[in-house]
């Protein structure tokens, strides 16, 4: 190797240790904490005017060179977290094949060392034969371990037994999990959208709008909303439901119907509708019934507020003034009589549930009030994510990872069982990958089973 | 009896325990150890039955169709924290059997339940459409048992911090004598420390997901950089940090003992500062 081609190794090794290296994830974590701060304190995405009202002409310029206003899709923030897959993705390649060595290649064999220096280890001698003791010795680690698996080399038997391998797999699970979600997210911003559709009572949409207002988007069907509800607990401004019917067309068929509320939306072809606003569609109108008091004649009309409608014989009407509850009387209405010669008379008030109080009024017509309508729209979020299901894969990976890592340890143990002069010798030894206070418990309590196993094995019964 | 006077004897049973812990330190008696202990599970048991009672109280209340489990408005949440905490606590008592440590992680809940019991509001309400849901639920208990980890995380950190400072100037084989004597190692505190985020960190998760998925009923997005998701995820990277520093020389004892204490300084601002000073999705929680 030429002195150049040595420093270019140098350089490119040192290149991949920095994206391999630890201190790095520490460093990114903690940037990513604390960058992650200044979209919890500044809103985001609010009108220039805003953030000049709030924060003056110069530092609202600042935000926008240093993408703050938005920051959490702000160029430097995606670096951030690119950098941070970039070390994730490397450092599992680094150490992948060392963790897979134990699934490829366990230690069947324990080494003089392992034997030697392990944290928990044992030794014992007795006078069967080393076939024998290695049978007794599997027998009692199939039982009070795991599986053993027998070799022999140099006239020495060893045994190999070995638990939770899988939590080594662990971290590299959560791991996995990150970029997992990552490509989720990914995915539901490159094919899906948020968008958001109002549609008043008894009317239907088949488009819908970016949350940004930027674009149209064809649903593809016709979504209609026959009804909408707003509850509130008695005796209270407290909403208690919003609830919204709505009705899947396509060619002009209905196909799906379902009465949607706040925690339960509709969903049609990976479409979903939330139920999230409402508001009023056009005037709140009175329905009246208006009898005359002479001839018994009687008209059903529907009265917006303000607005004059004509009575029988000249007369007119206004409904003036509506409430929901009239000092506990409850629904309650104001209306003008407007005479033919056009002079407003005095000011009625008709309570829906007290139709008489207004009988004994007498006047030329008596006035009974039906209901009360507004005509909502209701406000619907309209979401198409297909990769969700990316994402929720991805969850329960990073659900499972670190279960897998923190409560369970990979504990594996050996025995080499040897000729020792007219004995046989017994060795053991065990370790785990963490929590190696309680393996030494365990441990213990193994060893001491396997020589009761090899000592105590009651006489087999003959013939 | 009503749930409001059972928290009320959790929060003397609470203070008792808390005294009791440190007149341990200073006495070195183990039966004041365990009369602690025993004040703590016994607080611990009423507030249990009184988070049960209340959760019965607001069927008889509202109507069998409205009653929910009490964890929808901040008097209950600041009780279940409290709870969560005693949770944590007791189980790492059971498993380690590290007295010392409840003088630094009692304060903490029985702080919580002295401001719920005082200052806030504890009628029983109809909870409105937005949080109506069985994920209301699964997301603050999970979050709640994570947050509750890093407390007693926190308080093991500053017995850490306390300890190793002087057990460094302390020469001599002896073992430390006087009131930091009485103070797992610091070897053990460390331990601890990690056993307890252990604990936190993947019930955080649980928390972070359980939050997505509600968020994805009921609003369509599972992810909005609201405040307080933005903040849960700023304490998750935190201990995600805290969890690598182990495996990184230079990064233990003492700059974990740190990472621990600004985690749980995060988690506060992520459940408390977070509804006080930023707004957003999450406003229900308004004090
Ligand atoms: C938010 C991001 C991350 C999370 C939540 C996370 C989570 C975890 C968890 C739960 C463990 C197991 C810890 C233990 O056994 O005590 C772990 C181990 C580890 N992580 Fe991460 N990690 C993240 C990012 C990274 C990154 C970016 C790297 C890249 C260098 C990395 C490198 C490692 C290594 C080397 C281990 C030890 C693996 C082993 O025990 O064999 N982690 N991680």
């Amino acid at each position: 190797m030429t002195e150049n081609q040595q420093k270019e190794q140098d350089f490119t090794d040192k290149i991949w240790d920095f994206f391999c290296s630890l201190k790095l994830t520490i460093l990114l974590l903690l940037l990513l904490a604390i960058t992650s701060i200044i979209g919890t304190v500044i809103p985001q995405n609010s009108a220039a005017s805003d953030y000049i009202n709030r924060y003056g002409q110069s530092n609202y310029e600042l935000f926008v060179t240093l993408q703050f206003t938005d920051m959490y899709s702000s160029s430097w923030f995606i670096g951030l977290l690119a950098l941070f897959s970039v070390n994730l993705i490397c450092c599992s390649i680094k150490h992948f094949p060392r963790t897979w060595k134990f699934f490829k290649e366990p230690t069947l064999m324990a080494t003089p060392g392992l034997l030697k220096n392990s944290a928990n280890k044992g030794e014992f001698s007795t006078s069967d034969t080393p076939t024998t003791v290695a049978d007794r010795v599997a027998k009692a680690l199939d039982k009070d371990f795991a599986k053993t698996v027998r070799s022999e080399q140099d006239g020495k038997i060893y045994l190999f037994a070995q638990k939770g391998i899988f939590s080594r797999l662990g971290a590299y699970l959560t791991h996995i999990s990150i970029l997992v979600i990552m490509v989720g997210a990914i995915v539901g911003n490159v094919f899906g959208y948020k968008a958001f559709v109002n549609i008043a009572e008894g009317t239907s949409v088949t488009q819908v709008s970016t949350r940004d207002g930027s674009q149209r988007i064809d649903l593809g069907f016709e979504v209609r909303c026959d009804n909408f509800d707003v509850e509130f607990y008695p005796g209270s401004q407290r909403p208690k439901l919003y609830a919204s019917d709505l009705v899947v067309l396509k060619d002009g068929e209905e196909v799906y119907q379902k009465r949607i509320s706040v925690n339960d939306p509709l969903m049609y072809e990976g479409i979903i509708f939330y139920q999230s606003s409402y508001g009023p569609a056009g005037n709140p109108y009175v329905d009246v019934r208006a009898t005359s008091n002479q001839t018994g004649e009687s008209v059903e009309l529907r009265a917006q507020l303000g607005q004059r409608i004509p009575l029988m014989d000249g007369y007119q009407l206004i409904v003036t003034d509506f409430t929901e509850n009239d000092r506990n009387f409850g629904p309650a209405m104001r209306l003008n009589l407007v005479s033919p010669a056009g002079v407003r008379e005095n000011p009625v008030v008709v309570w829906q549930n007290f139709p008489e109080f207004d009988e004994r009024r007498g006047g030329t017509f008596k006035f009974a009030m039906a209901g009360f309508n507004q005509p909502y729209f209701t406000g619907l979020q309209v979401a198409k994510d297909p990769g969700v299901n990316i994402v929720w894969a991805g969850c329960i990976m990073m659900i499972i990872g670190p279960f897998a890592a923190f409560f369970f340890s990979h504990k594996r143990v050996w025995a080499c069982i040897e000729e020792d002069g007219a004995k046989t010798r017994v060795r053991i030894a065990g370790n785990a990958h963490r929590n190696q206070g309680g393996f030494a418990l365990a441990f213990d309590e193994l060893r001491q089973q396997i020589e009761t196993a090899v000592n105590n094995e009651p006489p087999k019964k003959e013939g | 009896m009503d749930s409001g006077q059972l928290f009320n004897l959790t929060t003397v049973a609470y203070f008792a325990a808390m005294v009791l812990f440190i007149a341990y330190i200073a006495t070195k008696n183990n039966k004041v150890a365990l009369v602690a202990t025993l004040a703590a599970l016994a607080g611990f048991i009423i507030q249990t039955v009184g988070i049960g009672l209340r959760w019965y109280e607001s069927y008889a209340l509202l109507g069998s169709e409205h009653g929910r489990a009490p964890l929808t408005n901040m008097y209950e949440s600041v009780i279940f924290f409290a709870w969560s905490i005693l949770l944590v606590y007791l189980l790492i008592d059971w498993k380690y059997k590290q007295r010392a440590v409840g003088a630094f992680v009692m304060p903490i809940a029985l702080f919580s339940m002295l401001w719920a019991q005082m200052s806030l509001n504890k009628s029983i309400d109809p909870l409105v459409p937005a949080l109506q849901s069985n994920w209301l639920t699964y997301h603050v208990i999970t979050c709640f048992i994570g947050y509750a980890g890093f407390a007693v995380a926190c308080g093991v950190s500053i017995m850490f911090l306390i300890k190793v400072g002087k057990e460094e100037k302390h020469k001599g084989p002896e073992p430390m004598g006087g009131i930091l004597g009485m103070f797992p190692p610091t070897k053990v505190l460390d331990d601890l420390n990690y056993k307890a985020i252990m604990i936190g960190f993947p019930m955080l998760t649980l928390g972070i997901i359980t939050g997505a998925a509600w968020a994805y009923y009921a609003w369509g997005t599972y992810w909005s950089w609201d405040p307080k998701e933005t903040w849960s995820l700023i304490v998750w990277f935190i201990y995600a940090a805290f969890l690598h520093a182990r495996f990184t020389r230079g990064w233990v004892g003492r700059r974990a003992a740190w990472l621990s204490i600004i985690g749980f300084a995060a988690t506060l601002f992520c459940y408390l500062g977070v509804n006080l000073y930023l707004s957003g999705l999450h406003s229900y929680g308004g004090v």
